[in-house]
C-alpha cells in the first residue's frame, strides 16, 4: 500500500496537534484527515499517526477498531450509508436501502456494508443520522441528504461518477 | 392555546438569516458578551462583593435552567460543583454529539445560528474561568463541523476570541473535534475520553464526576448546544426574567424535535409545559394530527431511550387546587404539559425532548425489535449486563420479528432488562437501553404473547404435518 504523507496532509496533522495540550487527544481528528485523503487507515497509517503522537500504534488501533466511520479497509468510492433507526424505519429505510441493493446487484439480506464488485459504491445501514423530521435520510460520502424517495435516490447515483 | 417561542431558533429559519458573523453581529450579536465583559464587581448587601464571572453563574442559578442534553440537570447547580481550589485548568465542553435516535434539535442551531452558541460558550466559559474549550460534534456532521469551524476562525478575527477578548484581558481557545459515529460519545464521561484520544468508555462515577475529574483528570464542565444557548439569553435578559418563561422548575423554552407518523413532522421551540404532548402532536401549528384514517398507538416521549406512552394511558398527577391543596387529577396522556416534570410523574422523562409518534399501522414488535438493534449496536461493552443483555434482548426480538418467536419471549425480554439497570453498570445506557423493553413489554403485553404464540402453533403445525407436505416455513433471514 502506498501511504505517502503529503505536506499539506502533514501541516494539517501538525495544526491538528496544536488544539491540544496532550498529543494523543489529537488522535480521532488526525485518523479523520487521513481517511478524508487515503479513504481508509492502512496499517502503515496507524504507524505514521503512532509516531506522529508519539504513541503505541496499539494506542491508535484500539480507537480504529472502535468507532464506526474509520475504515481498517478500502471502501467504494460512493459511500452510501441510509440511517436505519426508528423514525427513518417508519419512513421506508428499509425499502430504501432494500432499492440500493437491487440497484446494485448486492444482497438485502446480508449485514454489514457491501460494495460493488466495480468498488464504485459501498451501501450499508448507519444509526440515527439525527435528521428523524425528515425521513428517511442518507448520506453519501460526506453529503447529506434528507425525505429520499427511490425517485431521488436513483437521482443522486446517477450523479456519482 | 400553545404557541411556538422562538428564542434559540429567533432568527434560525428568517429569510435572509445567514450563518456568518456579519449577519450575526446585525442581529445585535455579541452585544451580551461585550456587556458581560465589561461587568464590575457588584457589592452586596452583607458585604461580599461578586465578580463579573461570579455575577453571571448567580444569573444561571436564578434562571432555573435545567440542562437540554438528557437528564434535565439544574445547570447552576452543576456550575456550582466546578472544583475551583483545585489549581489545575477548568475546561468546557459542549456536547454536540447529537445522537439519541429522534432528536434533531442541535443540529438546526449548529447550522442556521452558529454564533448563538459560540456566544453562549464564550460567556459560559468567562463565567467560569475557563481558558480552553471544545465543542465535540458527531462525527457525521461533516458540514456542521465546517460550519463551527468557520464561525470560529470568525469569532477570532472580530477578537472574541483568542488573547485579551475585546480589551478584557480574559484569554480563551475553542475548538471543534470531530467524533466518528459512536453514540456512547454523548455520555460525557464517554465523551471525555473520546476528547482524550481514547476509545469512549464511559469512566465510573465516583469518582470520575466531570466537574472534579473531567478531562484530562481536570474539573470540566460538559453542556449541551441548547444548554449553552440558552446562557446567552440568561445574561441577556436577566436570569430572573428568564425564570418567566415557561413554567416553575421548567423554565425556558425547549426545542422539541416531533418525528414518525404526524402530518407535520419537525422541530418546535416552546415554552416548556406551555404546550401538551396532544397539541405538539395534533396542533396545525405543531404536527398537525396524524395521517388521514389513522388513529394514535403510541409515542415515544423524549428520545429511544424514554419510557413509550400507549395511546388512551392515564396518570395520576398532582396539581394545587383553588386553595392551594394538592390534589391528584387523572390525566391523559395526551394532556401530559410537555415539561421535565410532568413526564417524570408520568413514568418516562422528556429525555432530550424528541417526540416520536407511531400510529396504528405500526408493528409495536418490530419498533421494539429497531430499537434494541441500536443498544446491542451502540453498547460500549465495558459491563456484562449492559455488552450481553442490550445483545440478547435484540436477539430474542429479532426471532419474535421473524417467525421464530416464543409465546414466553415477552417475560424472558423483562426478565431481562429487570437486570441490566440500577447500579450494575457504569453509565446510564444501562437504563437507556432497559427503558425502552421494560416499557414497550408492560405496555403491549399481548401483541409480544401472540406474536410469539403464533410462530409457536405454525411450528407446532408444521412438526405435525405428514412428511412430504411440510408446508414451507415463512420465508426467514
Ligand atoms: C448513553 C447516553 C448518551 C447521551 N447522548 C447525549 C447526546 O448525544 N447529547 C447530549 O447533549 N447529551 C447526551 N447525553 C447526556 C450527557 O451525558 C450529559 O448529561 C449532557 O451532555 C449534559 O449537558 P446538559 O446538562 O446541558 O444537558 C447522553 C447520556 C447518555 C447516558
Ligand atoms: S452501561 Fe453499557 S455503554 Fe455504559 S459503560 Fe457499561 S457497557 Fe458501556
Ligand atoms: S432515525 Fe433516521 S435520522 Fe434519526
Amino acid at each position: 500500500m502506498n501511504f505517502t504523507v503529503t505536506p499539506s496532509l502533514e501541516a494539517e496533522v501538525d495544526e491538528l496537534i496544536t488544539h491540544y495540550p496532550v498529543k494523543r487527544a489529537a488522535s480521532l481528528m488526525v485518523l479523520h484527515a487521513i481517511q478524508a485523503q487515503f479513504g481508509w487507515v492502512s496499517p502503515e497509517a496507524v504507524q505514521w499517526t503512532a509516531k506522529k503522537l508519539e504513541l503505541q500504534p496499539i494506542n491508535v488501533l484500539e480507537i480504529l477498531t472502535f468507532y464506526p466511520m474509520l475504515r481498517q479497509e478500502p471502501m467504494g468510492r460512493h459511500q452510501i450509508k441510509v440511517c436505519r433507526t426508528l423514525s427513518c424505519a417508519l419512513g421506508g429505510a428499509h425499502e430504501l436501502r432494500e432499492h440500493f441493493c437491487e440497484k446494485f446487484g448486492l444482497d438485502a439480506h446480508k449485514h454489514g456494508a457491501q460494495t460493488t464488485p466495480d468498488g464504485k459504491f459501498t451501501v450499508e445501514f448507519v444509526e440515527c443520522l439525527a435528521s428523524c423530521g425528515t425521513a428517511p435520510v442518507m448520506m453519501v460520502n460526506d453529503e447529506f441528504y434528507e425525505g429520499v424517495t427511490h425517485a431521488k435516490a436513483d437521482e443522486i447515483v446517477g450523479k456519482c461518477k | 392555546m400553545a404557541q411556538e417561542y422562538k428564542l434559540i431558533l429567533k432568527h434560525a429559519d428568517a429569510p435572509g438569516y445567514t450563518p456568518d458573523i456579519e449577519c450575526y453581529l446585525r442581529h445585535g450579536g455579541y452585544a451580551t458578551l461585550r456587556k458581560a465583559l465589561a461587568l464590575t464587581p457588584k457589592n452586596l448587601a452583607d458585604g461580599k462583593t461578586l465578580s463579573a464571572p461570579e455575577q453571571i453563574r448567580e444569573e444561571v442559578k436564578v434562571s432555573g435552567l435545567r440542562g437540554r442534553g438528557g437528564a434535565g440537570f439544574s445547570c447552576g447547580l452543576k456550575w456550582s460543583f466546578v472544583d475551583r481550589k483545585s489549581g489545575k485548568p477548568i475546561y468546557l465542553i459542549c456536547n454536540a454529539d447529537e445522537s439519541e435516535p429522534g432528536t434533531f434539535k442541535d443540529r438546526q442551531i449548529m447550522h442556521k445560528d452558529p454564533h448563538q452558541l459560540v456566544e453562549g460558550m464564550i460567556l459560559s466559559c468567562f463565567a467560569n474561568d475557563v481558558h480552553l474549550a471544545y465543542i465535540y460534534i458527531r462525527g457525521e456532521m461533516v458540514e456542521g463541523a465546517k460550519i463551527l469551524n468557520q464561525a470560529l476562525k470568525e469569532a477570532r478575527a472580530k477578537g472574541f476570541l483568542g488573547k485579551n477578548i475585546s480589551g478584557s484581558g480574559y484569554d480563551l481557545e475553542m475548538h471543534v473535534h470531530r467524533g466518528a459515529g459512536a453514540y456512547i460519545c454523548g455520555e460525557e464521561t464517554g465523551l471525555i475520553e473520546s476528547l482524550e484520544g481514547k476509545r469512549p468508555y464511559p469512566r465510573i462515577k465516583p469518582p470520575y464526576f466531570p466537574a472534579v475529574l473531567g478531562l484530562w483528570m481536570c474539573p470540566t464542565i460538559v453542556n449541551n448546544v441548547e444548554t449553552l444557548c440558552n446562557v446567552k439569553h440568561i445574561v441577556e435578559m436577566g436570569g430572573a426574567a428568564f425564570a418567566q418563561l415557561g413554567t416553575p422548575n421548567n423554565t425556558g423554552t425547549r426545542i422539541v424535535s416531533l418525528s414518525g407518523h404526524v402530518q407535520r413532522p419537525g422541530y418546535y421551540e416552546i415554552e416548556i409545559g406551555k404546550a401538551t404532548i396532544g397539541e405538539l402532536i395534533h396542533d396545525p401549528k405543531f404536527g398537525g394530527g396524524l395521517r388521514p384514517g389513522r388513529t394514535l398507538k403510541a409515542v415515544i416521549p423524549g428520545g429511544s431511550s424514554a419510557k413509550v406512552f400507549k395511546a388512551g394511558e392515564k396518570f395520576k398527577l398532582k396539581k394545587k387546587d383553588a386553595e392551594g391543596k394538592e390534589i391528584l387529577v387523572e390525566t391523559d396522556m395526551l394532556d401530559l404539559p410537555y415539561d421535565f416534570d410532568s413526564l417524570a410523574a408520568a413514568g418516562s422523562m422528556s429525555g432530550s425532548s424528541a417526540i416520536i409518534v407511531m400510529d396504528d399501522s405500526t408493528d409495536i414488535v418490530e419498533a421494539l425489535a429497531n430499537i434494541s438493534e441500536f443498544y446491542a449496536h451502540e453498547s460500549c461493552g465495558q459491563c456484562t449486563p449492559c455488552r450481553e443483555g442490550s445483545l440478547w434482548m435484540s436477539k430474542t426480538l429479532h426471532r419474535l420479528t421473524h417467525g421464530e418467536g416464543r409465546a414466553g419471549d415477552a417475560d424472558y425480554l423483562v426478565k431481562i432488562a429487570d437486570n441490566i439497570p440500577g447500579g450494575r453498570t457504569i453509565c446510564a445506557f444501562g437504563e437507556a437501553c432497559s427503558w425502552p423493553v421494560q416499557s414497550f413489554v408492560a405496555k403491549f403485553k399481548d401483541e409480544f404473547v401472540a406474536k410469539g404464540a403464533a410462530d409457536e402453533a405454525r411450528r407446532a403445525q408444521q412438526a405435525a404435518a405428514p412428511a412430504g407436505q411440510k408446508p414451507l416455513a415463512a420465508a426467514h433471514h
